[in-house]
């Protein structure tokens, strides 16, 4: 039996972590490195490394920031942030990482999920959907960190996605990030349903039943947290934490 | 000293770390000369069959490693599509595969409804019988598995680790010198550890 796979998802800005609420308002949370350390220790299921600065600055990668931290991974990272052609992800993928993370390059040029899957195999390939809550009801697929706009609904670009070789899909809530008020369920099923592969849930988790919920009611493969592994109580003090085996095996399927 | 061969498939730097984590040397090459040498051989991989077969015909390596592996009876633990490529060939492709073991690789058949192929995450696995390579494995291990195909022994003692998705298949085998995991021993933190461990100083 394969239980969920519960998924710590770190932002990286400039050469700290940072936490967001709604994509807005990064907090420092601490220092890369000495976060794997402590993920490490608690034997964490696998890593979502996410540099939010990257396509908006209009760069590539941080390798040598990359490189330090997957050394220390012990466990499946995912990176993504600025990755722009096949060559960022082979050099991403070069220093450690087993799966490369596409979001704001994969509205704009669709073709490098192919060539990415192509080369390395579908499993090394997530692409991640930030998605916005429209007025009127409804949702939309969001560009460039949460900033753009693109008319797409979500189901149907993680579907074509899928067709290009995305092995996963990380579903990202832009109104729930950092709110720990629980996941948008109706979003998640109307993605995981439309799609044959994992889709990962992020964005508005704050307790092990909210984890529940996105499994059972919204039918995801896995879930991703930031800010419930990162702070502590209701002044939001920095803590890194992690469920321990038990905790996870009871709440999860 | 551990030889991992380097045909341009895979995640070779995760294992350089963890080898270096748990104070294993080791050297990542393709150098015939090397391998030549080499005492206990690494063959890790991912991605599809063929391309991983075309990359290893690519550095004319395989009559060495052949030699090495079968006659020399040198330890070789194939990961992932390494452990693929040691069989006789692949549902994925069409290209022969190594043969090294009477061994068939095939895809995952969807069993139950919602069952997800690539079968992504971490698992259990249970041993079948007793071998250097998983005696002492910490308590209830588990390992971080990837993969829509899985390899089939023709030769049921060949199995040592099983593991249930939808049905059960082989998670590792072992014939003589010859071992294979599916799963991601270098990410799989104390698990994969240990059982790199037990590669580089119990097997024999």
């Amino acid at each position: 039996m394969l239980r969920t796979r519960v998924i710590p998802c770190l932002l990286l800005r400039g050469e700290g972590l940072v936490k967001t609420t709604r994509f807005a308002n990064p907090v420092y949370v601490g220092d890369p490195i000495n976060a794997i350390r402590i993920f490490n220790d608690k034997e964490v299921d696998e890593l979502a490394l996410l540099d939010i600065t990257a396509s908006r600055e209009g760069r590539g990668p941080a390798l040598q920031i990359i490189r330090d931290f997957a050394s220390e991974c012990f466990m499946p990272v995912a990176y993504g942030g600025g990755i722009r052609t096949l060559d960022d992800a082979r050099q991403v993928l070069a220093v450690g990482i087993e799966k490369i993370i596409v979001n704001t390059q994969a509205l704009r040029r669709p073709e490098l999920v192919a060539e990415i899957a192509r080369e390395f195999g579908a499993q090394a390939v997530v692409v991640s959907i930030d998605v916005q809550k429209k007025l009127l009801g409804g949702y939309e697929v969001m560009a460039a960190g949460g900033t753009q706009k693109t008319g797409l609904k979500p189901a149907e670009h993680a579907r074509r996605m899928v067709e290009l070789g995305a092995g996963e899909i990380l579903l990202n809530s832009i109104e729930r990030d950092g709110t720990q008020a629980g996941y948008d369920l109706t979003l998640i099923r109307a993605v995981a349903d439309a799609v044959p592969v994992p889709v990962i849930a992020c964005g508005g988790a704050g307790t092990l039943q909210h984890f529940r919920d996105a499994v059972t009611e919204g039918h995801a493969s896995a879930v991703a947290a930031g800010s419930m592994f990162v702070f502590h109580g209701r002044h939001r003090a920095v803590l890194i934490s992690y469920p321990s085996r038990s905790e996870l095996e009871r709440a999860l399927p | 000293m551990i030889t991992i061969v380097n045909y341009g498939m895979g995640n070779l730097g995760s294992i350089l770390n963890m080898l270096k984590k748990i104070g294993v040397a080791a050297q990542i090459t393709s150098d015939p000369a090397v391998i030549a040498q080499a005492t206990r051989l690494v063959l890790p991989g991912v991605g599809a069959f063929d391309a991983g077969m075309e990359n290893l015909e690519r550095t004319q390596l395989i009559p060495l490693l052949n030699e090495r592996v079968l006659e020399h009876r040198v330890p070789m633990l194939g990961i992932c599509l390494g452990m693929h490529l040691m069989t006789r060939g692949s549902t994925e492709g069409n290209r022969p595969g190594l043969g090294w073991l009477p061994a068939q690789t095939v895809r995952f058949a969807t069993t139950e409804p919602g069952m997800k192929i690539p079968h992504m995450g971490w698992n259990r696995v249970q041993g079948t019988r007793s071998s250097p390579l998983i005696d002492d494995l910490p308590e209830e291990p588990r390992f971080y598995f990837v993969h829509s195909y899985y390899v089939h022994c023709d030769d049921s003692r060949d199995v040592l680790l099983a593991t249930a998705y939808g049905s059960s298949f082989t998670s590792a085998f072992q014939r003589d010198n010859l071992f294979g995991v599916q799963f991601h021993p270098e990410k799989s933190h104390k698990f994969g550890m240990a059982l790199l461990r037990n590669f580089a100083t119990q097997v024999q």
